[in-house]
């Protein structure tokens, strides 16, 4: 369980579109404006604009306007950190249960040792 | 500059096992067997390893990463209940930094003439661990595996 799976949730569904998953591996190489983001994308700048709006609300992609020109990123949220550093922890602990369960079965059969 | 976060999270992870409470609890508390399952995540290298169970007693555990960062587990024994529950708290370091402070329950529960154990970790992780190489690892990652994800999850329509 995350503190954040509502945002994750959020995250995800942003994610759940090729062309939304296209402008996030653009920006995960550097920042770039809407029109830059647009260039490889056969749509107009108002439906990237709206593509862009769903990244926001994902949290995945943060965007500021200076003069005419807004610039967007992605977000390097802690969150996504954190959730890959508890996929990780998780997954460690997986492999050690997994290994303690064959530790116990190549041991069934040994001499019980009495604990003190 | 360090920016400076805390993220709280919590996970369970659960097994049955065909061995007596006994014998799982057994393989917590001797240093010996627990040395047999308990090494650090896949790829690493444990260089050190002590442990001192009983409650107030330390364990540490030290391993090399492919990497070759250092990281070190420093755990106390909080509480033990012999063959029922262990309860410990631990700080994780990358080389001289702290990356993350936690609380760790082991509840071993007779299932049968098994055991069920329900491992419970509750996690601070401080400071976001905030190297551009993690982080675009980290995106290409969570791409990948919510390619994997969605083929599990109905498709749900875009946000509005």
């Amino acid at each position: 369980m995350l503190n954040h799976s509502s945002s994750l949730d959020l995250a995800f569904q942003a994610l759940a579109d090729p062309t939304r998953r296209v402008m996030v591996e653009r920006l995960s190489r550097g920042p770039a404006s809407v029109s830059e983001l647009a260039r490889p994308l056969a749509m107009s700048l108002s439906a990237v604009v709206q593509h862009l709006a769903v990244l926001e609300a994902g949290g995945l992609v943060r965007s500021e306007k200076t003069g005419r020109v807004r610039t967007c990123r992605v977000e390097p949220v802690a969150l996504r950190q954190a959730e890959r550093w508890i996929a990780e922890r998780r997954a460690t602990w997986e492999r050690r249960l997994d290994r303690l369960g064959d530790y116990l079965d190549a041991t069934r059969h040994s001499v019980r040792r009495k604990r003190s | 500059m360090t920016e400076r976060s805390t993220d709280h999270a919590t996970f369970v992870v659960e097994r049955t096992y065909d061995a007596a409470p006994s014998r799982v609890f057994g393989a917590w508390a001797e240093p010996a067997a627990k040395t047999r399952w308990f090494s650090g995540p896949e790829g690493s290298d444990q260089f050190e390893y002590e442990l001192d169970f009983r409650i107030g007693g330390r364990e540490i555990s030290r391993v090399r990463m492919p990497g070759d960062s250092t990281y070190t587990y420093d755990a106390y024994y909080h509480d033990i209940v012999v063959d029922e529950r262990i309860v410990y708290a631990y700080a994780m370091d990358r080389d001289e930094t702290r990356i993350s402070v936690s609380v760790a329950t082991v509840e071993f529960e007779p299932a049968g003439s098994g055991t069920r154990l329900i491992f419970t970790e509750q996690d601070v992780f401080l400071d976001g661990h905030d190297k551009v190489e993690y982080r675009e690892h980290g995106t290409k990652e969570l791409l990948n595996s919510l390619d994997a994800a969605l083929r599990d999850v109905p498709t749900s329509a875009p946000a509005s």
